[in-house]
């Protein structure tokens, strides 16, 4: 891969690790991430989330929120309404976990490939552009943050 | 719906289970619980059970082209999860039992009619506080032979659907208002799979999917509740050649199921190519 076509360090190491495993092992490992899943806290966000945190195309209902930490980087958090939705969870963790401390600018290219490479070729087209849709969230997150700090906000 | 009577014989709906006739069944023999999803972590997750797992896409569909699993890869399948052609088949998942009524739908292609849905599906069965396993269970083999996939009883192609709109036959279109009128390409939350145009099929009524649930409990509505809704929103009876179509066939495989089993239409078919293929379609009528 390209190093243009690259995650932030934290999130290719976690990438390169589920390519790596077998489809059991790889749902495993996912279903481990979802179970780390922790909800926004209610200091950023309570319920009803507002309608411009919600994930476009996402069916699994999910939300995002991110807040500048004081090193000027972004840290992630999100909200998955749907009960079943095991995969937006999984992803959710897989992003606050690993952009955690990347620079925004590497957010803002991160590639949404990362879906495929994480949870395989095997997922609809539906359920991969909802996934995808998140990452797409994330990274307009980060184009905001930069677009602000170019206009000296 | 009353499903407490389902599984005893009788008239519809005799291909509805409630979760505590399925409670009462664990490890039968005869029975094979089949878990259809569309996430593809719910069911290693935890199921009920007993439960094997069929995927739509890795199961249900060829590899390569756009068409189901031929008869050898359905034998394979069925004989890999030790069903044969006289075990009752359960199918319960996620969204509502979309995916199952779809898995179900497919073995009907292969006239496996000894076939049930479980009522309320995967959600009920959870707010119920039933148990769920994540034991992967394995069978000993069967030696399922199927008869060759009938194409002609309960699906429908482009073609036809194009005789049965000149024809002026009933279609319902079971996708979002917004999707029927074109205002979107796509379901409310799901991305867009690539459809040129926006609209339905000339002379399609619009009856969402999901009005045949009960939002409370996620079961099926009563059987005069849905004999209504049919009939007032799509305009058809019991006798009517019925053609149901959505995007790609999943939720208009719950349509008819509703219509089939519960209902007792006897002439529905799904138009599993729908909007994808339909919207997509050079020269195909649209209407808005």
């Amino acid at each position: 891969m390209s190093a243009e076509g690259r995650a932030p360090a934290r999130l290719e190491e976690t990438l390169e690790l589920l390519e790596g495993l077998e489809r059991a092992e790889r749902i495993e490992a996912l279903i481990g991430l979802a179970g780390r899943f922790r909800e926004v806290p209610e200091r950023l966000a309570r319920r009803p989330f507002p309608a411009e945190r919600r994930v476009p195309a996402c069916e699994s209902e999910a939300y995002v929120w991110s807040e500048t930490r004081a090193d000027g980087s972004l840290a992630f958090h999100f909200a998955v309404e749907n009960p079943q939705g095991i995969s937006a969870k999984a992803l959710a963790v897989l992003l606050a976990e690993g952009l955690a401390g990347a620079p925004a600018a590497q957010i803002a290219e991160l590639p949404v490939e990362i879906v495929e490479r994480a949870f395989g070729r095997e997922l609809s087209m539906g359920k991969s552009m909802g996934l995808a849709a998140m990452v797409q969230f994330v990274r307009r997150e980060a184009r905001l943050l930069l677009a602000e700090v170019a206009a000296g906000r | 719906m009353g499903s407490e009577q389902a599984g005893q014989g009788g008239s519809p709906p005799a291909a509805l289970v409630s979760t505590s006739w399925l409670a009462e069944r664990l490890g039968d023999p005869a029975l094979r619980i089949v878990e259809s999803n569309e996430d593809p972590l719910v069911y290693p997750s935890g199921h009920v059970p007993g439960a094997v797992e069929i995927d739509w896409t890795r199961d249900l569909n060829d590899p390569i082209r756009r068409d189901y699993l031929d008869r050898p890869a359905f034998e394979a399948l069925m004989r890999r999860h030790g069903i044969a052609r006289e075990t009752t088949v359960v199918f319960y998942g996620d969204k509502n039992n979309w995916w199952a009524c779809y898995a179900f739908w497919v073995f009907q292609l292969y006239g496996h009619g000894r076939a049930r849905i479980l009522d309320g599906g995967r959600l009920k069965w959870q707010a119920e506080g039933r148990p769920l396993v994540r034991e992967v269970p394995s069978y000993p083999a069967s030696d399922y032979v199927a008869p060759e996939r009938d194409d002609t009883r309960i699906r429908a192609f482009r073609g036809q659907v194009l005789e049965h709109v000149a024809a002026g036959l009933p279609l319902v279109d079971v996708r979002s208002p917004e999707e029927y009128t074109g205002e979107r390409l796509h379901m409310p939350d799901y991305p867009n799979e690539g459809a040129l145009r926006g609209g339905h099929i000339p002379g399609a009524r619009n009856v969402p999917w999901a009005r045949a649930i009960d939002p409370r409990t996620g079961e099926f509505r009563s059987a005069a509740e849905l004999e209504a809704l049919y009939r007032e929103a799509a305009g058809i009876e019991r006798g009517d050649d019925v053609i149901a179509y959505c995007r790609i066939g999943e939720r208009s495989a719950h349509t008819w199921f509703v219509l089939t089993h519960l209902l007792g239409f006897e002439r529905v078919r799904n138009y599993d190519g729908s909007w994808t293929e339909w919207g997509n379609l050079v020269g195909a009528p649209v209407e808005r």
